[in-house]
């Protein structure tokens, strides 16, 4: 099963013919993921070859549903075409619309989320976040497939690098689903709706949930996790030395005023019984120690 | 971006919210200057206001009255120069004095928690309004505010009402929150707040005094805003760094750290702290994020910018190699070395090395036969991070 991505998933690519896009196609299917097509308006009708494979551009992501059975978006469009490329996904009502993209503006994401609630079919995940992975099966976004394996671990992150440092702790136990979140102050994906699709999810046994400063997120899905979840959970929290009013590189991850504090979040996810490492590389032992006494 | 009071005076004039006039002067000359010109509206009286980013500047002194351009200006070489929690003081904002009669608050802002936009209004302002939303809640009212439909007539009206505005004041009130969402989406805002909005002694409704933050994301399609940066703030190794395209932040440690993505930075920082604690409280240096792909450019543009700074006694570089695998990441910091020996930089401090990920064994392997001066290689980041506290404690 996994959660939202499996083998059948298939994906077209916004923006495939960008550089960005391109290169992570290429990665995708190497990983063995269906790409089946791209969109970019000015390239419909031609294909983009991906080491021997043909893969069809459409204007549309409309079109390129119609005429494939693509389920998944994944779009690489620069920050200033970014929310009409989401709007347009989101219009043509695909299930899964992963926005890879960096630096979009607040009010736009703001925006095609709003419209993705109002329209109820579409899931957005990120902004600026590296996408999900079903290890083995699909992959829809940057993640580096090679760093880890399939197995019953899921993982939730604000995090791109610290997905994969973690992915990489565990690569001999497996995950079943790791997803990035992306670290913007509004996204489509929280903790808290990974929380719920994996402890539904019978191939997830244990979750891992890396969390930053900024926003209260964490702290509230500390409190989802004591009503809802009855699977182990171990979190991590980076950003306890960031001084306050620092935006430190992810345009959420600010610390203001008493507010978004790692310390703050660190104990609300303690306090519901989530044990939380000191470092990576502690709260993958903690997870181990999980896995292997079941 | 925080913007001062004097440059949200301006953003709210440009989108026609009523506002008294004003000007920013940063010597007691430019006070006077601009006092000759608003004192009559003042009716003879102007204000000058310290500009600083941080509340409580009226407590400190940083706000004086003044009758005549000679006490302006004496006023403002009074103001300038002074420390107020910490912010010198480069600029005020000289005003015309207004005869108030009641004072009201109103803001609206991005609430991450919901993912959409808030309207806060109260009959009562002029206090800060987190000691006001504690004391008394219900004289504050939140009104949650769709992304996509704004706010129009009708729901500024609304906002107005449930903020408890005086009946004599409320469509004027309501005018301006219309103005105020004006600025809040044409200039890509995070926070529009008003405080005190006010009704004058005439029955004019004015915004008085404004804070304002801007979206930095959208800065390619707001020309004008990167001008608004403050360049009397600006730490010379963040400005060097920006002027880099460096993701960096100036922290007060002895660690210089350089490491590839946002979050597994953040990280380092606070296992170095964590590590630092067994060697007297050292603690990182800075924040720099060089990104996925690491390239040799980069690596040494970033190590540059950190052995520049004179509070750095070693450097950690803590490097995950996904896409770009570790021996691409190890070749990097190799001509990284010979870029900064090309521009005549020494390499002055120990660089302490973790590399992990995709091809970490050659990466390591390669460093190791290139026996680089001053490296040396710890395999896991928690080892490394006690490595590079102990070496800059020493």
């Amino acid at each position: 099963m996994a959660i939202w991505l499996t083998e059948n998933s298939t994906i077209i690519v916004q923006g495939i013919t960008g550089s960005e896009g391109t290169k992570h196609t290429r990665r995708m299917v190497a990983s063995g993921t269906q790409v089946v097509g791209g969109v970019n308006p000015r390239k419909a009708g031609t294909t983009v070859d991906v080491d021997g494979t043909s893969v069809p551009v459409f204007a549309t992501v409309s079109e390129a549903m119609k005429e494939t059975d693509a389920n998944v978006s994944v779009a690489f469009v620069p920050p200033a075409f970014a929310k009409d490329a989401v709007l347009e996904a989101v219009d043509a009502a695909i299930p899964l619309c992963v926005v890879i993209t960096e630096g979009i503006p607040v009010h736009d994401s703001a925006a095609f989320y709003q419209r993705a609630v109002n329209a109820g079919t579409t899931r957005i995940i990120g902004p600026n976040c590296p996408g999900l992975i079903s290890p083995g099966r699909s992959n829809a976004g940057i993640i580096p497939a090679d760093i880890t394996k399939a197995g019953r671990i899921g993982l939730v992150s604000k995090s791109g690098t610290l997905t994969y440092q973690m992915m990489y702790e565990l690569r001999d136990i497996g995950f079943s689903t790791a997803v990035g979140i992306g670290g913007d102050p509004v996204i489509g994906t929280t903790h808290i709706d990974c929380l719920e699709a994996f402890e539904a999810d019978p191939e997830t046994d244990a979750i891992v949930m890396i969390g930053e400063i900024g926003g209260d997120a964490e702290e509230r899905a500390a409190a989802y996790i004591k009503d809802h979840v009855t699977k182990p959970v171990v979190g991590y929290v980076a950003g306890f030395t960031a001084p306050e009013g620092k935006t430190m590189g992810h345009a959420g991850a600010i610390v203001s005023g008493s507010s978004g504090t790692a310390q703050a979040k660190q104990d609300a996810l303690e306090a519901v019984g989530v044990k939380v490492g000191r470092t990576p590389s502690e709260t993958a032992r903690l997870m181990r120690e999980i896995m292997t006494s079941r | 971006m925080d913007l001062f009071e004097y440059q949200a005076r301006d953003l709210f004039e440009k989108h026609g919210v009523p506002v008294l006039g004003g000007a920013v002067a940063e010597t007691p000359e430019e006070a006077r200057a601009a006092a000759e010109r608003l004192l009559p509206e003042g009716g003879g009286k102007v204000v000058v206001k310290a500009q600083v980013k941080v509340g409580g500047r009226g407590k400190a002194g940083g706000v004086k009255l003044a009758s005549s351009v000679e006490e302006a200006e004496q006023v403002a070489s009074q103001i300038l120069g002074m420390d107020i929690k910490g912010h010198t003081v480069h600029r005020v904002m000289i005003a015309p004095a207004a005869a108030i009669a009641e004072e009201y608050y109103f803001s609206v802002l991005l609430d991450r928690a919901n993912r959409t936009y808030l309207a806060m209004a109260s009959r009562e302002g002029g206090v800060e309004i987190e000691q006001l939303a504690v004391e008394k809640p219900e004289a504050l009212a939140r009104i949650a505010v769709d992304a996509l439909e704004g706010i129009d007539d009708a729901k500024a009206r609304e906002i107005a009402e449930q903020g408890g505005f005086p009946e004599d004041v409320r469509d004027q009130v309501a005018a301006a929150i219309v103005k105020l969402w004006d600025v809040f989406v044409a200039e890509d805002a995070t926070l529009v707040e008003v405080n005190p909005l006010v009704k004058t002694a005439d029955g004019r409704v004015v915004a008085l005094d404004g804070k304002v933050t801007l979206d930095g994301n959208a800065d390619f399609r707001q020309a004008e805003h990167p001008g608004l940066e403050d360049e009397f703030s600006a730490d010379p190794l963040e400005a060097k760094a920006k002027a880099k395209d460096l993701n960096y932040v100036k922290l007060d440690g002895a660690v210089g750290i350089i490491g590839n993505g946002a979050g597994l930075v953040m990280s380092t920082l606070d296992v170095v702290a964590y590590a630092g604690e067994a060697h007297g409280g050292v603690k990182p240096a800075n924040f720099l994020d060089i990104g996925g792909g690491a390239s040799a450019e980069v690596m040494a543009n970033g190590l540059e910018i950190i052995l520049g700074d004179p509070d750095v006694k070693s450097v950690f570089v803590n490097v995950f190699g996904g896409i770009t695998a570790c021996d691409a990441v190890a070749n990097g910091i190799v001509q990284a070395f010979g870029l900064l020996q090309e521009r005549g930089d020494e390499i002055t401090h120990p660089l302490v090395v973790r590399l992990d990920g995709n091809n970490a064994d050659e990466g390591r392997r390669i460093l190791t036969e290139a026996a680089l001066p001053l490296l040396e290689q710890v395999d896991t980041m928690d080892g490394a991070a006690a490595r590079a506290a102990e070496l800059a404690a020493k």
